[in-house]
């Protein structure tokens, strides 16, 4: 069976991507999305047809032995002037994990840079 | 290199309801972006992002790129070039960089870094009307670029460079892409001839495209 990766690491297609296969739909958090039967029967050993089936983002590599599970346009916030910032949480050289929430009440400056 | 600029905006700004929070986006291990944050010594947080988590939320295609963010946790300014310009692109021509473009790549900059100080001291209104929303394209490229670095990390390197290339193909206006991909065919080529040809070969297209903010090329 395929590897699956996915923003949240390797493994399940929950492990991988955050989102489950429940009765109402495949879900995440209080989001479920409806998966027709058919599909539903088939997604329980393939995941990239579910993907697939839902037009989200699917990477595969050459032999389709692994695949990339991505993150849809849908479930992605707006980047506009007045939008909510996305939360998200990294570690410093230290290991000490950071969030954006937890500067909340100040103005944030948010930069990118890379040593190439 | 930009982290010492933010420092001393940081140190600027250090009464103030602020924080600059720094992101590398190098997807190698942490000793990759290790000498640089070790010798600029920030007092901000700087945070290791190999997944492109961040790049990802907030489509961020190159660097120096930023975000800015309001006390309730709003966009204000999204990703953007973070005040740098294209003048650096003569850097390789006979002579370098002319001293009347080196002059007003600085002035830019400096006028951008003060934008950030009005916007934090002043609470002047510097929304920006840039929508940096993905697309269902943007959407695939990241699979693949995400992906590719994931395999990268596991000595696939083959199989890595397809993911990447195709990332690359889907969303050419990502120099994070095709730097970081570079990089990890070969230490160097992210700032090779590659680099400097496909530089060139933008013609009259911008490499940084400038932030629409008032007054920063006066």
């Amino acid at each position: 069976m395929a590897t699956l990766v996915g923003p949240r690491g390797a493994g399940s297609l929950t492990d991988a991507t955050g989102w489950e296969l429940k009765p109402e739909g495949l879900c995440r958090d209080d989001v479920c999305v409806p998966v027709p039967d058919d599909v539903r029967a088939a997604a329980t050993d393939d995941a990239v047809a579910l993907w697939r089936h839902l037009g989200w983002p699917v990477a595969t590599t050459g032999d389709a032995a692994d695949a990339y599970l991505g993150e849809p346009v849908s479930a992605r916030a707006a980047a506009r002037a007045g939008e909510p910032a996305p939360d998200f949480a990294l570690r410093d050289l230290a290991g000490v994990e950071h969030r954006l929430r937890d500067h909340r009440g100040k103005k944030v400056f948010l930069a990118s840079w890379a040593p190439w | 290199m930009d982290l010492p600029v933010w420092q001393a905006l940081s140190d600027d700004l250090a009464e103030e309801a602020f924080v600059v929070i720094a992101v590398s986006f190098d997807t190698r291990a942490p000793e990759a972006s290790r000498p640089w944050i070790e010798g600029a010594n920030p007092t901000y947080p700087c945070l290791l992002d190999p997944e492109h988590e961040v790049a990802d939320l907030y489509n961020m295609v190159n660097v120096p790129n930023a975000v800015w963010i309001d006390e309730e946790g709003r966009i204000v300014r999204p990703a953007e070039t973070a005040g740098t310009g294209d003048e650096f692109r003569s850097m390789v021509a006979p002579g370098g960089i002319p001293a009347d473009d080196l002059q007003r790549m600085m002035r830019r900059r400096q006028r951008y870094v003060d934008a950030v100080k009005d916007w934090v001291r002043n609470g002047v209104d510097v929304r920006s009307a840039t929508d940096a929303t993905h697309t269902a394209d943007d959407a695939q490229a990241f699979a693949h670029f995400r992906f590719g670095t994931w395999l990268a990390r596991q000595g696939r390197d083959e199989e890595a460079h397809a993911q990447l290339a195709e990332a690359r193909r889907l969303k050419p206006e990502s120099w994070a892409f095709r730097r970081q991909s570079w990089e990890l065919e070969e230490i160097g080529k992210a700032g090779g001839p590659d680099f400097w040809a496909a530089v060139e070969a933008l013609g009259d297209a911008d490499y940084y495209p400038p932030p629409q903010l008032a007054g920063l090329d006066d």
